[in-house]
């Protein structure tokens, strides 16, 4: 299959401010190493899951994918061509045609004194499409009947607060379309709307994919969702993927100890359970990121963890088809 | 069972705006008997929030409980006056965990210093005393007793939150409230929270009310549900019962809309339209203009919540359809 998106070991450091004292004594610097060393392939027509808890990267991968941030090392290739370092204002705006981003808050991601052809036509304004209103209106109209928002009249002149959370959600898919992108970078597009509102828009970001031949980056805490949505899953933890595969075969028998932890944590509706007090096999909450914990990360909530695993940091390696960076992949329960 | 500790007879809260009047709750009865928990279901602005204002009787203007008893161990809680309502039964009989509830704490003060506070205010307890009442729960909720004279920046979201339920339970209450206690957390930090309250619950004895939109949350600690709609209860019964065989086709639907974990779905489920506007509900059933099964009787005529297969359901067709 056709790659779109590809990432060779990525890296987005953050560097931490120093006290004047700290730089006369010519203390090291500290860095937050967000996303340290990442690799994916996305083929075309594919969506790949993001998951992790707040704090381990996956914001900061989407907005290095988009360019938002620039990356400290390692490659970025969309269709081929490398775009890591593109930063001639027409490159990068070439770029963002190609390259929209969903964001998760729509509420704070639209202007309160727009209104939803003031949104849509703004990215048309920036990259001269249409000639006149009435042609943009007509790319406008089309746009809101794509993501289901009809009679596309009745919302070309509303207000964001004339508009539910997920019509806010819906306009703001439309925004991304508008440009007709190949890839879309889905920042927890459903994580502050309604259960029944969730499912209707990830109906509808899945029916897009076919359409438009659409490529995404699933970014999300809620896995329950990815199994719907994305093809392939990448579990991240404090800048790095411990595990990587197709949904199923990740989601189905998870190796890698967080992966599993974290299954264990989703809520299923089993109401056999009321009374039974869940076990976590893991403790306590992300740990720091400047002061990474040596050999492999999650080795001080880890409950197999070994000798070995404080010493040694594992390699993202192949076991029962998919990638786990795991000493004992396969050999613990 | 034993004696109820919280019984609801037709409470009904209105808002009175400008537009005309939000009929946020309508007519809602239940009971909660002690070590009992109810889960609250339903899509944002179907009434869930203003229910559990209304217990508390603390219903911000322009709303007010229109009609309607509480009855907390016996004291009507609807007929009280505000000071009456303070001394006797807010925080001390009921207490609630609001929603965000990480973002109410002040952070010029210690945690400690708001912590004591209602001890003070309630009990007269101060100095030595009611630290060692505050790091006994701080204790309780599983987190280090010198919390207590942290600033809330220094803390996590997950820490807040427990900080959040030890702060509610301080003077005992009966009755918990938590309104969506885990949403904006991780899931494996929610998991943590929800076993904690699952604990409390039963080594304290508290009756809990849980409210929020995730089925899949309610579903592992409640063992009684009430999905609400538009402002009324659609079903009210046994979780389990509810769970595995809904009867409304409200349940039903918002049950299919959950992504489930170990089963692949081509798509989900999905119930069309919006909920109503509660200033003027929809005539007959205020479910009818979404509803897959909706008939003519639906229209014109409002269903009474009536007993089917075990469990409350407010639907003409239930047990046919579903």
């Amino acid at each position: 299959m056709e790659t779109v998106l590809e990432a060779r070991d990525l890296k987005k450091y953050y560097r931490m401010s120093q006290s004047f004292f700290d730089r006369m004594l010519g203390r090291e610097e500290k860095y937050v190493k967000a996303v340290d060393g990442v690799n994916f392939e996305i083929p075309r027509k594919n969506a790949m899951a993001v998951v992790g808890e707040s704090g381990c990267g996956k914001t900061t991968l989407g907005k290095v994918v988009m360019r938002l941030l620039d990356a400290t090392a390692g490659e970025l290739i969309m269709e081929g061509q490398d775009v890591t370092n593109i930063s001639r204002s027409g490159e990068l705006k070439a770029y963002r045609r190609t390259t929209q981003m969903i964001f998760q808050d729509p509420f704070a991601s639209m202007d309160p004194r727009f209104t939803a052809y003031n949104t849509l036509e703004e990215p048309m304004d920036i990259h001269d499409i249409g000639n006149s209103y009435e042609e943009r209106k007509e790319i406008v109209m089309e746009a809101l009947e794509e993501v289901q928002l009809t009679p596309a009249e009745e919302f070309i002149d509303r207000y964001p607060h004339m508009l539910s959370g997920g019509q806010k959600q819906r306009v703001a898919i439309a925004r991304a379309l508008i440009l007709n992108p190949d890839f879309i970078v889905a920042d927890e597009p459903t994580s502050m709307l309604d259960v029944s509102v969730r499912a209707e828009l990830l109906n509808l970001m899945k029916d897009l994919m076919a359409e438009e031949d659409l490529t995404y980056l699933y970014i999300t805490h809620d896995i329950s969702t990815s199994r719907f949505f994305s093809d392939s899953i990448s579990i991240m933890y404090l800048g790095k993927f411990v595990e990587k595969g197709e949904v199923g075969t990740v989601l189905d028998k998870p190796l890698h100890p967080y992966t599993q932890a974290l299954l264990k944590a989703v809520p299923e509706p089993k109401p056999e359970m009321v009374e039974v007090i869940k076990e976590l096999p893991i403790k306590g909450e992300v740990p720091d990121a400047v002061n990474l914990p040596s050999g492999c990360r999650f080795h001080p909530r880890c409950p197999y963890s070994q000798e070995v695993c404080e010493k040694e940091e594992p390699e993202l390696r192949e076991v029962e088809g998919r990638k786990v960076a795991c000493h004992f992949a396969g050999d613990v329960p | 069972m034993s004696d109820p500790v919280l019984e609801v007879k037709d409470l009904t809260t209105h808002y009175f705006t400008n537009k005309g009047e939000v009929q946020a709750l309508d007519d809602a009865n239940f009971s909660l008997a002690r070590g009992e928990s109810m889960g609250v279901a339903g899509e944002s602005g179907c009434g869930k929030s203003t229910m559990a204002f209304s217990l508390i009787n603390q219903v911000q203007p322009p709303g007010r409980i229109v009609d309607g008893e509480i009855s907390i161990d016996g004291i009507d809680a609807v007929s009280l006056s505000e000071t009456e309502i303070r001394k006797q039964v807010r925080w001390k009989r009921i207490s609630m965990v609001f929603q965000g509830a990480m973002d109410i704490l002040t952070p010029v003060y210690t945690i400690g210093h708001q912590m004591k506070e209602p001890l003070h205010y309630h009990q007269g307890v101060k100095g030595k005393e009611a630290r060692e009442k505050c790091e006994k729960y701080l204790g309780e909720v599983g987190l280090d007793r010198e919390i207590f004279t942290r600033y809330p920046h220094e803390l996590s979201g997950g820490q807040k939150q427990r900080v959040i339920i030890a702060t509610s339970l301080l003077l005992e209450p009966n009755v918990l409230i938590a309104d969506e206690p885990t949403t904006s957390l991780d899931v494996v930090v929610e998991a943590q929270i929800m076993n904690l309250l699952k604990r409390l619950k039963k080594e304290l004895g508290i009756s809990m009310i849980f409210i929020t939109h995730d089925l899949s949350i309610l579903s592992e600690v409640s063992n009684k549900l009430s999905i609400m709609y538009a402002g009324k209860f659609a079903e009210l019964g046994g979780a389990e019962k509810i769970y595995n065989n809904p009867k409304h086709p409200y349940t039903e639907k918002l049950l299919a809309s959950i992504p489930r974990l170990h089963k692949d779905v081509k798509r989900l489920e999905r119930i069309p339209g919006a909920p109503p506007n509660l200033v003027d509900p929809p005539s007959g059933c205020r479910f009818h203009p979404r509803c897959p099964y909706a008939k003519k009787k639906c229209k014109e005529e409002e269903p009474e919540i009536r007993e089917v297969e075990g469990r409350k359901v407010a639907c003409h067709f239930a047990g046919q359809v579903t």
